[in-house]
């Protein structure tokens, strides 16, 4: 019978399956962070547990570190407590860390591509729902709660249901000023947040295979927002050679036989899938959302929508709470409505590519007056990259902030955050309520947008800044 | 885990779509290592005003809401943050089962792990319920029979027989799957030979 990719990695893992479809899958990769594992560490000591393979496990500290200067440490108690329990729970259970002044240090799904320790046609799974990243190397990759946590660390398997098939094909050429942010927006614009519920994506087509691995994984990390667990992109040789040399990928004459596996891991053509969804790259703009839900999207040139014309009640209802919250007006253009903030980061647009896209539009120019920009780079390795590039005298000569690597304003964990009603061009994954912040008002955009927005002082077209 | 009992309480409704894992508990609070604990501060942005002071007409400041166990929500209830702190704020707070049409998946299964029985109605019977809420009086959910009593009405709901089992026996996920322990290690023999890669670090 033919399969799709999401089927042969899951034929290739099953480890038991009961009569009703329940299944145990082996996990080949477990990242862990400080945030949803305290407590399965917990109850692994409580049971008188160990992990079962602390070599296929990496942790790091990430959501609550400060990303201002670290030789002083972690000035909030309970944010300390959190990173300090999560480097007691590694070395009691001998887990590999990279603690907060390790360079290597950087946001989870930033560090495991960047380590190799994320590999194509694997199972990764961590205690956050961002984990669909890694989908972007061919892997099946979900996010996962505490219990699960705890579950993979005594087991190192999960007992799952087997999810239907969904796949998205984009085809054509991206337009200029246009990137994978845009698509994925543009995508979620279309399913809808609940879209996805119930299936894995494998996201197709020869606009998909032309993005670079960076671009993919910006596509792959907001499959959750579409409220699929996981999504997936066939591995090629892009992903082979980035992946090639890199401290955890295979050696010798393991990256022959990895590489041999690894080519073979796609979808059959006759493969079935239960939903289709089919875009072409020339209808997609640059997006921006208006609401607070990344579903709430429309592009640059649009305007905000009106309640009074729908006539679904639900819908009405939540897209007035959503403008009261977001302070907007129905009808005004998109390109007129100031901010305040522009956070450039996270792990959905934090990656070196997403910075020389955002330095190239601030270059030379300057932060609008009222406008408090910061950078916050995905990793320490980014970080250092980005330094050797130039691109943070770029961001500092123009008014940017250029941070230490974390979560940061992306869920406003540590003390960078909105203050009510503060308005932000950030070119994070989730404009929900209070999501950077007290009643901040998140716009989602592409790292070019957050880098024209805080050039002009409103939203604006990233296309006006391009020659 | 605790075992699943049937419950009679007046349910609370919060007719709200998409309610996300933020709103259930916002990120201020994940920074305990702990599980317990989370119910004060669940639904926190819409519960209490910018002082800390509860916003009156929130319904779960209410009588006799505030002694709720039973939540009826909008539809995708739990999408966005993977969070358990989630489930476990609800579950100190006291809601033991969640009402909508439907669920995003992390959250869905999170509440398994933890006691609380997330209930998939159509929307049509979910507006029957939460018309009948409005009367302030108990009604029951027994899961044993798949069932919702109010008034004189009831309502049949599906469930996974497996979950449901979890659920009523209180069984723990962790020491079930490690009664497959051979079978994990037969695995791992195959799986350093197919794909020793995978090991190899
Ligand atoms: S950057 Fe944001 S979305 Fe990504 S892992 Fe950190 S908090 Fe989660």
């Amino acid at each position: 019978m033919s399969k799709t990719l999401y089927d042969k990695i899951w034929d290739d893992h099953l480890v038991y399956t009961q009569d009703d479809g329940t299944s145990l899958l082996y996990v080949d990769r477990h990242l862990v962070h400080e945030v949803t594992s305290p407590q399965a560490f917990e109850g692994l000591r409580n049971s008188n547990r160990k992990v079962r393979q602390p070599n296929l496990t990496l942790a790091v500290a990430d959501h609550n570190v400060p990303t201002s200067d670290r030789s002083k440490g972690i000035s909030d108690e309970e944010s300390k407590l959190q990173v300090e329990t999560l480097e007691k729970n590694c070395d009691e259970f001998g887990i590999k860390l990279f603690g907060m002044n390790d360079k290597r240090q950087g946001i989870v799904h930033i560090i495991g591509p960047e380590q190799g320790f994320t590999q194509p046609g694997s199972i990764i799974v961590c205690g956050d729902s961002h984990t669909a990243t890694h989908g972007a190397f061919g892997s099946l990759a979900f996010g996962i709660g505490t219990s699960e946590v705890e579950h993979v660390l005594a087991t190192q398997t999960l007992v799952q249901k087997k999810s239907k098939n969904f796949r998205i094909k984009v085809d054509g050429k991206l337009s200029i000023g246009v990137t994978s942010k845009d698509v994925i927006l543009q995508i979620i614009g279309k399913i809808g947040t609940a879209g996805g519920t119930g299936y894995v994506i494998e996201y197709a087509g020869s606009l998909i295979s032309s993005l670079s691995v960076e671009q993919r994984m910006t596509i792959c990390n907001m499959t959750i927002e579409g409220g699929a667990r996981a999504g997936l992109i066939e591995p090629d040789e892009k992903i082979f050679n980035y992946l090639n040399g890199r401290p955890m990928s295979p050696k010798k004459e393991n990256w022959d036989k990895a590489l041999n596996y690894w080519s073979k891991l796609k979808s059959d053509d006759d493969a079935n899938f239960d939903k289709e969804v089919t875009l072409d790259g020339k209808d997609i703009m640059p997006m921006v959302t208006w609401g607070t839900s990344p579903q709430d999207v429309i592009s640059i040139d649009g305007r905000i929508p009106n309640p009074e014309n729908e006539a679904d009640e639900d819908r009405k209802n939540s897209i007035e709470r959503s403008l009261k919250y977001m302070g907007l007006k129905p009808g005004t253009a998109i390109k007129d409505v100031k901010i305040d903030k522009v956070f450039i980061g996270s792990c959905t647009n934090g990656r070196i590519e997403d910075l020389r896209d955002a330095a190239k539009i601030v270059k030379n120019k300057k932060v609008a007056q009222h406008v408090y920009a910061m950078v916050v780079p995905g990793s320490g390795l980014v970080k250092q990259q980005a330094e050797q590039e130039g691109l943070d005298k770029v961001f500092k000569d123009s008014g940017f902030d250029w941070r230490e690597p974390g979560c940061s304003m992306c869920l406003a964990m540590n003390a960078d955050k909105l203050k009510p009603e503060e308005r932000c061009a950030s070119t994070s994954n989730r404009n929900f309520e209070g999501r950077q912040g007290r009643g901040g008002r998140t716009h989602l955009v592409s790292p070019g947008m957050a880098a024209a927005a805080a050039i002009s002082g409103s939203l604006d077209d990233v296309r006006k800044f391009q020659n | 885990m605790q075992k699943f009992k049937t419950i009679k309480s007046i349910p609370a409704h919060l007719p709200i779509v998409n309610i996300d894992t933020d709103m259930i508990i916002p990120k201020q609070f994940l920074k305990t290592i702990k599980r317990t604990g989370l119910g004060k501060n669940l639904f926190y942005e819409m519960r209490y005003n910018e002082k800390g002071t509860p916003i009156e007409d929130f319904i779960l400041n209410t009588s006799p809401f505030n002694d709720s166990k039973i939540l009826i929500a909008g539809k995708n209830f739990g999408c966005g943050s993977s969070r358990e702190h989630a489930p476990w704020a609800l579950l100190d707070f006291g809601i033991t089962c969640v009402i909508s049409s439907s669920y995003a998946d992390i959250f869905y299964n999170n509440c398994f792990k933890n006691g609380i029985l997330p209930i998939v109605l159509p929307e049509a019977k979910i507006k029957e319920l939460s018309e009948y809420s409005k009367r302030k009086e108990e009604i029951i959910v027994n899961l044993e029979e798949q069932k919702i009593t109010f008034g004189n009405n009831e309502i049949d709901f599906e469930i996974d027989q497996f979950k449901k089992k979890c659920l009523i026996e209180g069984l723990d996920d962790i020491a079930l799957s490690l009664e497959k322990n051979p079978k994990i290690t037969e695995f791992e023999k195959k799986l350093s030979t197919n794909r020793p890669w995978i090991f190899n670090d």
